[in-house]
């Protein structure tokens, strides 16, 4: 139980970190692409009797590649997409050959956090370490990328370049997490938490951390129901992100409805309200 | 003759009642999914036409759950979902990815929770697995009738749109300006898309639903800028996919490790992957601005971005 608390913690800090700069980018579908495929490295992993975080690790990373040279030319989601169904198109065929693995399919695709070790906690905590180094680094030109992408060439910041990088970095959290709340669900933390955290700042250092603080809270919340329920920590954790998506939308339309109405009052500004 | 094909037909494979469904459902499926995908691909909804395969899996093990019949599991499942992701925002280009993913993230922890329910009350593992992954050789013929008609109602939908479409599609502030219902119609097609994915994920999986939604339709699209054609190519490719798919899995079952064929989903899927490398070929000499397939310049504006 113990484990699964810092387990959990780490896994949240890392998709509270990523996520924010995945629902910057707009790269939803890879976040949900990169470790939905990568669980067919898994299976191909207990196919050949190698450990399952190097199967995940070399799916995610040839997914991630994959992702980023499709989508240089022709559309992003479609080469996304492709990558996608290939690498379970993969999994299935690695699935067909060893009968007996239904029940780890499930626990990889929906987690296990509960059932995690103590062994667990020193790859994850490295592999964290190493995502969060990497934004780190990244931090001033991935930023500058990500929203003002043409300003950024002109500064030699290569957009091709910021996107291998990030896929990359979205690989390794992506291999670190799965084994811990699934390949489907660690997107779903990746996604609301920082989409929750940027209804209420503007200020992307703030986000971030408030993208951390709502990460851990869902899966702290997550773990303890599904503790006291024995209900799957997946479900917890899906509709965990999507309420504190909701509770970040209504709290920003208030917020846009109460500054528009702010300026309705002080007549010295111009700007029209913003469409909702 | 037969004796000439022998390499390539193994015997028995043009008796066998279950090729037989397995080719004709699998016809049906491109064919929706190549005319669906072409909007799918141009509007930059892929990511949505995915979503709805996985979001169909907790419909599906929903419909498992209370002992409906799956089909109406996928197919109402898709229908709220697709709701859910047009309230949330899925029109605007900023927000869609968003909205997507929201939808799918909490559907997938529904999914989880059904899923647990199941195998709690019934003890099998096997049905996670047959959810995911699907397997046309394992279609009851009885409920072939219904998924062949909801299959035309959302061709129906597709084509009857396909002017106003076109136009919200490429440019929706001309259309706006020419009256047309941009967003009505995109919630219209929304649905359209909701239903073919329902319809290919339960009889084909939700792999082989997303590779035959994309994938056609993106190569195509890179072939051809005019969209008609584009969707006869899309749907062909999809056929083409699709049997051939399933010749190379039912002579798998003579592939080592003999006494069980490799699964459908890994060879359509191989073929749609290699076809779309391939369509991308000759766009390389061609100049780039005016393709279609091409992603548009996203608009960047702070009012957007919330």
């Amino acid at each position: 139980m113990v484990n699964a608390w810092v387990l959990a913690s780490i896994v949240a800090v890392v998709a509270g970190v990523v996520g924010f700069f995945t629902v910057l980018r707009g790269s939803a579908f890879a976040a949900h692409a990169i470790p939905n495929g990568s669980f067919a490295g898994a299976a191909g992993a207990s196919l050949i009797g190698v450990s399952a975080l190097l199967g995940l690790g070399v799916f995610s990373l040839a997914g991630a590649l994959t992702i980023g040279l499709l989508g240089r030319r022709g559309r992003h989601d479609v080469a996304t997409a492709l990558a996608l169904v290939m690498m379970l198109g993969l999994g299935a065929l690695f699935l067909s050959f060893s009968e007996e693995y239904a029940q780890a399919v499930y626990s990889l695709l929906f987690g296990e956090v509960l059932g995690i070790s103590s062994n667990d906690i020193a790859p994850t905590a490295i592999l964290g370490l190493l995502c969060i180094a990497a934004i780190a680094i990244l931090y001033r030109p991935l930023m500058l990328s990500s929203v003002l992408p043409e300003v950024a060439e002109a500064h030699g910041v290569s957009r091709f370049r910021m996107e291998m990088l990030f896929l990359v970095v979205l690989a390794l959290a992506t291999a670190m997490t799965v084994p811990v709340v699934g390949t489907l669900l660690i997107f779903s933390l990746m996604i609301g938490a920082p989409a929750a955290a940027r209804s209420f700042t503007d200020r992307p250092l703030i986000a971030m951390a408030l993208s951390i603080v709502f990460a851990l809270l869902i899966v702290w919340i997550a773990i303890a129901a599904s503790y006291q329920t024995n209900y799957p920590v997946g479900f917890f954790v899906g509709s965990g992100s999507a309420v504190s998506y909701t509770i970040g939308r209504v709290w920003a339309t208030w917020g846009t409805t109460a500054a528009s109405q702010r300026r309705d009052a002080g007549a010295t500004t111009t700007t029209t309200p913003l469409p909702s | 003759m037969s004796h000439f094909l022998t390499p390539v037909f193994a015997p028995g494979f043009f008796a066998s009642e279950a090729v037989h469904i397995a080719l004709a459902v699998g016809a049906l499926v491109a064919i929706v999914t190549g005319t669906v995908g072409v909007f799918t691909v141009m509007r930059g909804q892929a990511f949505a036409g995915e979503a709805f395969g996985d979001i169909g899996t907790t419909g599906g093990s929903g419909a498992f759950l209370v002992g409906v019949g799956p089909l109406w599991g996928f197919v109402i499942g898709n229908l709220l979902a697709a709701g859910a992701m047009e309230t949330i925002g899925i029109q605007r280009t900023r927000g869609r990815d968003l909205a997507t993913g929201i939808v799918l993230g909490a559907s997938i922890g529904l999914a989880a929770l059904f899923l647990y329910l199941y195998t709690a009350s019934h003890s099998t593992t096997g049905v996670t697995v047959t959810i995911l992954f699907g397997s046309a050789f394992a279609i009851a013929s009885s409920t072939f009738p219904l998924i062949a008609l909801l299959s035309l109602l959302a061709l129906a939908i597709t084509i009857t749109l396909y002017r106003p479409l076109l136009l919200a599609t490429v440019s929706p502030e001309m259309a706006a300006a020419r009256g047309i219902p941009v967003r009505a119609i995109g919630t219209l097609y929304l649905i359209a898309l909701a239903l073919a994915a329902a319809l290919a994920a339960i009889t084909i999986g939700s792999i082989l639903g997303t590779a035959l939604l994309v994938g056609p339709a993106a190569s195509a699209l890179r072939l051809t800028k005019r969209p008609l054609l584009a969707m006869l190519t899309a749907a062909g490719i999809g056929i083409g996919a699709m049997w051939l798919g399933i010749v190379l899995a039912y002579d798998s079952y003579e592939w080592p490790p003999a006494g069980h064929g490799w699964p459908i989903s890994f060879f359509v899927v191989t073929i749609v992957f290699i076809l779309y490398l391939i369509s991308g070929l000759p766009g390389r000499q061609r100049h780039r601005g005016e393709n279609l397939e091409q992603p548009q310049p996203r608009l960047h504006t702070v009012h957007e971005s919330q």
